[in-house]
Order: structure tokens, then C-alpha cells, then sequence
């Protein structure tokens, strides 16, 4: 249909509101490409948490300590938790549960590309708690502020959950830093693997990243990738210096006149390839997640068949 | 699983095992009422609850769950705004501030 009048003054009329940072509700009127670049940047956010259980869930069963294993599980169980939240989210954008899972285990939706990395050792998981879920997290603090109403809802309360993920992770790492050389040097292997990943995590550069300006034109980014990541990097370096751990840049250093760290190149490259499906985990992440809806399918025709009969002897009596 | 079956087509299974979408709300503590908090789907009450439970009062946030199926819930018009919510400035007598009293009485 031809752009029409009533059409561009409805686009201005919504801008107008955005910029008066007017909270987008559900059942308000949107620009179509508002309401698919938002189930987009949702769903895919919903599957990251959801993919986001397997690299970590991977170590459940050979946690350390209880101590350890209570609270991976319970960080698991988070990350499932929030995957909900986000598609309920989406859902209010009139997509089905279904269709979202379906354009996940069918590749047709992307999640993020950090958990196409295998945890090869326990350390991993206090480096992912550390790094993965403190990129997350400054991410996550910058779209509490996000324009639409239900994502921004599902932001804070993810936020509240997700700062013991980090302090988890960083208190596991500094447990390995401070004790044995071995223990130590399995602390420092896994901050070399996470650390340009984690970094990668906050997307392309903001000179190569095109929906950028219309996305914070509609305040559906409140940050740019290039800022959320400086954020990061300033806040980590403190950080990697209390765990006595270093991180593999030897161009990170402090910056007087910038106010801020510099750091080195980042290998898009790498990037390219793991988004576009060769990282080392890609095909087995989906296969898992493809494997536990079919196998738990039948569960939920079950569920679904014993309502009805619930129901109909309900109305029969 | 079963044999070797040609792929699954999840579009035409879908409708017959999605469950219902929920709305959640939560009393907080006693002496507040209920408030949404989101939605979830279960394939009846009692699993409705169960999984608000799961999900919504992980950690101490709640003391009573109230779920309600999505569909029974009615909503007023977006585009009614204006004439259900606008301020009634012809009304100013409907606050108190709208009175004068004296000042050195409690009223």
C-alpha cells in the first residue's frame, strides 16, 4: 500500500512521542517497521537466554561443591526465566510462542553469537558469570530504557536477577586466581578465551552498523554499540586487577586525554564467521534445542488433552 | 522417539499442543493488592500457577498469585484516551486544593 497522508502523520505523530519519551504500550499504534525491528531485537534476546542455558547447564552435573551447584542451577534456572519474560514480551506484539521457536530451531532467527563458544573448563563458568553476563548486563541497564513498554518491563526485572550472576562468577574466578598455579593459570586460560568475545557481544562498530540511527531515533537504543562496549571495558580493567587476572590485550592501557581505556582491534572477522554459523558450538546448540522440543512435545499434548477432559466433565456435570 | 519420520512440520502440530497464554498478578505482601507482572503460558489453572510460581516468585516476591486466562481479559481502546483519561479541568472542585480554608486549622 502506497504511503498515504494519514499514514506519514501517524509516523510523526509517533516520533513526536517517542521524543517526548512516551512509553510505546502494546495495543498503541506503531510503524510496521517499529513493530518488526522490535519482535526481532526481542525474540533474539529471548533466545540468547534461552541458548544461553547450554554452555553453562554443560557444567551442572560436575560443579565443584554443592555450594557451587546450587547456585549454578539457580542461575540456570534464571536464564530460562528471563527467556520467558522476553518472549512474553514479544508476544504482546502479536507473534505465537510457537512461531519464535520455530524460526530458532529452523537457523531463520539469530541469538547471540557468544554462546557458539564451548566451555571446555570450570573456569568457564566464572568467566561467562564474569565477562558474558557483565557485557549482558551493561547491555540490559541501557534498554531498561528501551521505548517499548513490555521490553523495558522485562529489562529491569532481568537486571535485578542478573547481578549475582556476575558477583558469582567474579567470586569463583577469584577463588581459582588465589589458589593453586594450576587453578590459577585454568582461571587465566579461560578470561584469554572469553574476554574478545565478550567484547564482540555488544555488535559491530557504530560506523558499520546500519539500523543504528533509526533504532535510537525510536529509542529502542538508548546507547551505541562503540559507547556500551567503551562502558564495559572501563568498568572490567578495575576488576581484572582485584582478581589478579590479566586481560589478553597488550594494548589496553588507560587513556588521560580520552578519559577512558584504550584497547586493541577487535576481529570482526572471527565475528562474521560465528554469527553466520561456524563457530564451534552452532550446529550443536540448535540440535539440543530442537532435540528438547520434540522430545517434550508429547508433555505438552498430554497437558493439553487432560484439560480438555477436565473441562468437558466439567461442563457435563 | 519414533522412527525415522520424514521432518516435523511444527506449523501444523502447533495449534494442537500450544497452551493459552496467562496473565499473572501478584500480591506483594499482605496489605497490597494484587499487580500484573506478566504472562505465561500453562495448559490450565492449576499449571498456571504452578508455573507463576516458578517464574515470578523466585525470590520472595509474592504471597498470593492470581493467573487469569489472557482472552477473559477486556481492555479499553488506545484511541479512547482522550475522552476516558483527559484531565477534567472543569472539574478543579474535585480536589480539595479547590477550597479555601483557614490556614491555621487542620482540615
Amino acid at each position: 500500500m502506497p504511503p498515504t497522508n494519514s499514514d506519514e502523520s501517524r509516523d510523526l505523530a509517533f516520533q513526536e512521542a517517542i521524543d517526548a519519551d512516551r512509553t510505546v504500550e502494546p495495543r498503541d499504534w506503531m510503524p510496521e517497521r517499529y513493530r518488526s525491528t522490535m519482535v526481532r531485537q526481542i525474540a533474539q534476546h529471548a533466545h540468547s537466554e534461552i541458548i544461553g542455558m547450554q554452555p553453562e547447564g554443560n557444567w551442572i552435573t560436575r560443579a565443584p561443591s554443592l555450594r557451587r551447584k546450587a547456585i549454578l542451577l539457580a542461575k540456570v534456572q534464571d536464564e530460562a526465566g528471563h527467556g520467558l519474560y522476553l518472549y512474553a514480551a514479544a508476544e504482546t506484539l502479536g507473534v505465537e510462542r510457537r512461531e519464535l521457536t520455530e524460526l530458532l530451531i529452523t537457523g531463520r532467527q539469530k541469538y547471540s553469537s557468544i554462546f557458539n563458544y564451548p566451555t571446555l573448563t570450570w573456569a568457564d563458568v566464572g568467566a561467562i558469570g564474569w565477562l558474558v553476563d557483565g557485557a549482558a548486563i551493561t547491555n540490559q541497564l541501557a534498554l531498561t530504557k528501551t521505548s517499548y513498554g513490555p521490553y523495558a518491563r522485562a529489562m529491569v526485572r532481568i537486571c535485578r536477577e542478573e547481578s549475582f550472576h556476575q558477583r558469582q562468577g567474579f567470586e569463583l574466578l577469584s577463588e581459582l586466581s588465589r589458589g593453586t598455579a594450576a587453578q590459577h593459570e585454568m582461571a587465566q586460560d579461560a578470561v584469554n578465551r572469553w574476554w574478545w568475545p565478550a567484547l564482540m557481544m555488544f555488535g559491530p562498530p557504530d560506523t558499520e552498523s546500519p539500523n543504528t540511527a533509526q533504532s535510537m531515533a525510536w529509542k529502542i537504543k538508548r546507547v551505541s554499540n562503540d559507547d556500551l562496549r567503551q562502558r564495559f571495558v572501563d568498568m572490567t580493567v578495575p576488576q581484572a586487577q582485584a582478581l589478579a587476572l590479566d586481560l589478553p590485550d597488550p594494548q589496553l592501557r588507560w587513556n588521560d586525554a580520552r578519559d577512558h581505556y584504550d584497547f586493541g582491534p577487535i576481529d570482526w572477522e572471527e565475528f562474521r564467521q560465528v554469527v553466520s554459523g561456524h563457530g564451534a558450538c552452532n550446529a550443536q546448540r540448535i540440535a539440543v534445542r530442537r532435540a528438547a522440543d520434540e522430545d517434550g512435545a508429547w508433555v505438552r499434548e498430554a497437558a493439553r488433552a487432560w484439560e480438555g477432559r477436565q473441562s468437558s466433565r466439567t461442563s457435563a456435570a | 522417539m519414533g522412527g525415522p519420520a520424514e521432518q516435523p512440520d511444527f506449523r501444523s502440530v502447533s495449534h494442537a499442543e500450544d497452551w493459552p497464554l496467562w496473565e499473572v498478578f501478584l500480591r506483594g505482601r499482605r496489605g497490597l493488592s494484587h499487580q500484573h507482572v506478566g504472562s505465561l503460558h500453562a495448559p490450565d489453572p492449576e499449571l498456571a500457577l504452578q508455573n507463576a510460581r516458578d517464574l515470578y516468585t523466585r525470590r520472595g516476591e509474592g504471597v498470593s498469585i492470581w493467573v487469569v486466562r489472557s482472552t477473559e481479559v477486556h481492555a479499553s481502546d488506545p484511541d479512547d484516551q482522550g475522552p476516558l483519561f483527559d484531565p477534567p479541568s472543569d472539574k478543579a472542585y474535585r480536589h480539595p486544593t479547590f477550597y479555601s480554608v483557614p490556614e491555621d486549622l487542620q482540615l
